[in-house]
């Protein structure tokens, strides 16, 4: 073999040769960067392994688990690779019991079928992405809808089980591939009808039309106003702050006339609000602010020559400082643009400077069903109950989760915070999520668990598959003694 | 020295699970108990030395199907030999492409003729040996694609039928293949013969020239694999309806001819959400009859 890169395997007389990156025949044993390594299915969080070491180095191979380990609480097993019973009213897949602080604790973890599921996306970004309601499409198949604007933020909601199920066969398959690719922290483009193509990614900066994104705005333009008023004092005679939603004018604003600053004559287009307080003095877009203007000026009219005065200094910015130009006015009253002073950059880096780093943010939203929760308990409501009476914890793939008040479990979860690869899908089309529900023996005996399915920690970690990671240190140990579930009085 | 062959019950206390390098093996019995016993010893006994015996005959077993060519001596080798035989004239195919079903074969017989059973699976990584009494039958699921557990359809088999064995292959599965079938499933009188026929029908299933799929030379990925420099699939883009049913097209005329050759029962083609079933009228209703209706009817959890 004259592959140099390649390295042989000598984990069985199969010899593999294994190119970087790949694995052997066995799909278990692979080629690191040089080092043989094992990967494994089955994902176990551990608490002792540092961060970063996501698998069992292959010189590992011949350590037998010390008990301390593996019976110890500091070993979580989730559901990722676990399985699902789905359809079948069995037991989950797999049933755990491990000792903390000499409690017996049991997790259920199984791998759910949600064809009622989702994600919410909340895009940090004050461009136009669309109208509310309107399709976002991922492939032209339409995969969610425009929802409401947050501060700072677009949310869009995509999935459920009308695009999944409801619609086209292709619109169903790719609406799948959008959630779980969003849910594997890929990017993934969408469009949105009369609106903007974004391309969103889990924990990165979203790229609308094209333009990555990189600060949110520190608030809206009368709010950057009353900020950095004192800051402008002195400086600068006049301050039009350029948004989308309210774009302010220091001289005419609160917190100008607080200041003393005089009236400059200025005349805005768009319709006045309150005094200083602009809306719509453009169209939504994608440059100034979140508006469609790449020529600040186009939203001014003339000056009102009784007030005005030739030499006034007028600083046009966005509210995330992204966008700035200095202006003088000449003989005439008409703003010529000029250097901006050293003394106004200041305050134009401190507007930037006080926008957060813009994110896209992928939340995953599922109900446990019926069956799901039949996997835990014969009687499936009452998992709930136990739920809702904090007695049995959820996680989803060790990562914690909101569980939304009223009836059923339906979750949230930032998938950030769970191992990488934790989802699947089945061609129903549906997202195959990792769920784990974790409480102590004795309430699983009294809600009606699988007993008889109980199996030791131990038990699980000697089995053969299984992938084993260290846990995400932002998120709170499943097990951890002072989170642990109470108990039934 | 520790034996290499993991051997071990599943979490179920009935499935017994055998691995050993790139053979995993779930296997399970139904019958007496003592019955079921005595054919997971057999299964145990004759698994741990299956791998080495394989691996003695690698470089034969690598070489494409050729009559007059070196004939290798064990007997999984010499079943995968006799599987692929029938294509060797008209297409590539190394006896490699059997491998999966050979050993589930071999397996299941040392378990059959140990012990008396009802029913008995072995499943090796989706090539599937079955054993029926008379009046027992089987339910099996289908995957679409085999990297991602995904139930779309189910295949019931009863003993009058004389299907004993099935495979799936497909370019996302653990094997390499030469088209961009998503999976193709394959019913067939025997474990060896379907894994054989899947591998060839999967890589008819194929738009040669396609300019959205990429494929890379097999030995770029696995310098030691069976199908040399051949382009093998590593990624499919997207399909337009008419591409989509023009590859099953190409892949359901191949499945067709084996068919009346007698060499399967039955095939399931799956592409990009499409199915195509060929199968004999007549059985059709027992075959995959779910098939295309079932991959809806999964609900929610």
């Amino acid at each position: 073999m004259a592959d140099d890169d390649a390295i042989r395997c000598d984990a069985c007389p199969v010899l593999c040769y294994i190119k970087p990156g790949r694995t052997g025949a066995c799909d278990r044993y692979a080629n690191d960067n040089g080092q043989l390594i094992r990967i494994d299915p089955h994902v176990v969080l551990d608490r002792a392994v540092s961060r970063g070491d996501s698998v069992v180095p292959f010189l590992d191979r011949n350590h037998e688990w010390d008990g301390n380990i593996v019976s110890g609480p500091d070993t979580f097993v989730t559901a990722i690779g676990a399985g699902t019973t789905y359809p079948d009213y069995k037991p989950a897949p797999f049933i755990i019991s491990s000792a903390v602080q000499g409690v017996d604790m049991v997790t259920v973890v199984t791998e759910g079928i949600f064809s009622y599921c989702g994600v919410k996306l909340k895009i940090d970004t004050d461009r136009y992405l669309g109208p509310e309601t309107n399709l976002v499409r991922a492939q032209g198949e339409p995969v969610g809808h425009v929802t409401t604007s947050e501060y700072g933020s677009q949310m869009l909601s995509l999935g459920g089980v009308r695009h999944l199920t409801g619609g086209g066969r292709r619109e169903g398959t790719v609406t799948c591939e959008t959630l779980l690719n969003l849910c594997d922290r890929k990017p993934v483009e969408l469009t949105i009808d009369d609106g903007a193509t974004v391309v969103v990614q889990a924990g990165q900066p979203p790229v609308v039309d094209g333009a990555k994104e990189e600060r949110m705005r520190v608030g809206c333009g009368s709010a950057t106003i009353g900020m950095f008023a004192k800051q402008w004092q002195g400086k600068v005679d006049e301050v039009v702050v350029v948004d989308d939603h309210i774009t302010g004018v220091l001289s005419e604003h609160q917190a100008g006339k607080l200041l003393g600053i005089p009236e400059t004559g200025i005349e805005m287009k768009g319709r006045r609000s309150t005094p200083g307080r602009y809306f719509r003095v453009a169209e939504p877009g994608t440059a100034w602010g979140g508006t469609n203007i790449d020529d600040p000026l186009s939203i001014l009219k003339e000056f009102d020559a009784k007030i005005a005065w030739p030499k006034l200094r007028l600083l046009m910015v966005s509210t995330t400082g992204e966008h700035y130009a200095y202006f003088e006015l000449d003989d005439g009253l008409r703003p010529v643009e000029k250097e901006l002073p050293a003394a106004l950059s200041e305050s134009v880096a401190r507007i930037k400077e006080n926008c957060e780093p813009a994110l896209s943010t992928v939340m995953f939203m599922g109900g446990a069903g019926g069956s799901l929760r039949a996997g835990v308990t014969e009687n499936p409501v009452r998992l709930t109950h136990s739920v809702r009476d904090a007695l049995t914890r959820v996680t989803c793939g060790g990562a914690p989760v909101y569980v939304w008040p009223g009836g059923g479990i339906t979750f949230m979860v930032d998938v950030t915070r769970m191992p990488e690869r934790a989802f699947g899908y089945v061609p129903t089309p549906a997202l195959v999520a990792p769920i784990e529900f974790t409480l102590k023996l004795k309430d699983y005996a009294t809600l009606g668990g699988y007993m008889d399915h109980v199996r030791p920690l131990d038990s699980i970690l000697k089995s053969d598959s299984r992938r084993h990671i260290s846990s995400n240190p932002e998120n709170p140990w499943p097990l951890a003694e002072n989170k642990l579930p109470r108990s039934k009085p | 020295m520790r034996e290499r062959a993991q051997i071990s019950l599943l979490p179920d206390g009935h499935r017994l699970h055998l691995h050993d390098g790139p053979i995993d093996l779930v296997i399970e019995a139904f019958g007496a108990t003592h019955e079921v016993n005595l054919a997971y010893q057999a299964a145990k006994a004759r698994f741990v030395s299956v791998l080495d015996e394989l691996c003695s005959e690698l470089s034969v077993l690598r070489q494409p199907a050729r009559t007059g060519g070196p004939q290798p001596s064990g007997v999984i080798a010499k079943r995968m030999v006799e599987a692929v035989a029938p294509y060797c004239a008209r297409t590539f195919i190394t006896p490699m492409a059997a491998v999966a079903g050979a050993v589930a074969e071999e397996i299941l017989g040392s378990m059959k003729s140990a012990a008396k059973l009802s029913r008995a699976y072995v499943n090796n990584g989706g090539d599937i040996a079955l054993h029926l009494a008379p009046g027992e039958s089987f339910v099996i699921g289908m995957v679409e694609r085999p990297d991602r557990a995904s139930l779309i359809g189910k295949v019931e088999l009863h003993s009058r039928q004389l299907v004993r064995g099935i495979a799936t292959s497909g370019w996302r599965g653990r094997s390499f293949s030469l088209g961009i079938a998503d999976a193709v499933t394959i019913l067939a009188d025997r474990a060896a013969t379907a894994d054989a026929a899947a591998t060839i029908i999967a890589n008819a299933v194929d738009l040669p020239g396609h300019r959205g799929i990429v494929r890379v030379p097999a030995r770029e990925l696995a310098p030691d694999s069976d199908l040399g420099e051949r382009l093998v699939t590593r990624e499919v883009g997207e399909l337009s309806l008419s591409e989509i049913k023009h590859a099953l097209d190409a892949g359901v005329a191949v499945a067709e001819s084996l068919r009346a050759e007698g060499l399967i029962h039955a095939a399931a083609l799956h592409l990009r959400g499409e199915t195509r079933i060929v199968s004999a009228r007549s059985a059709s209703d027992s075959f995959f009859a779910d098939a295309e209706t079932s991959s809806r009817s999964l609900m929610h959890a």
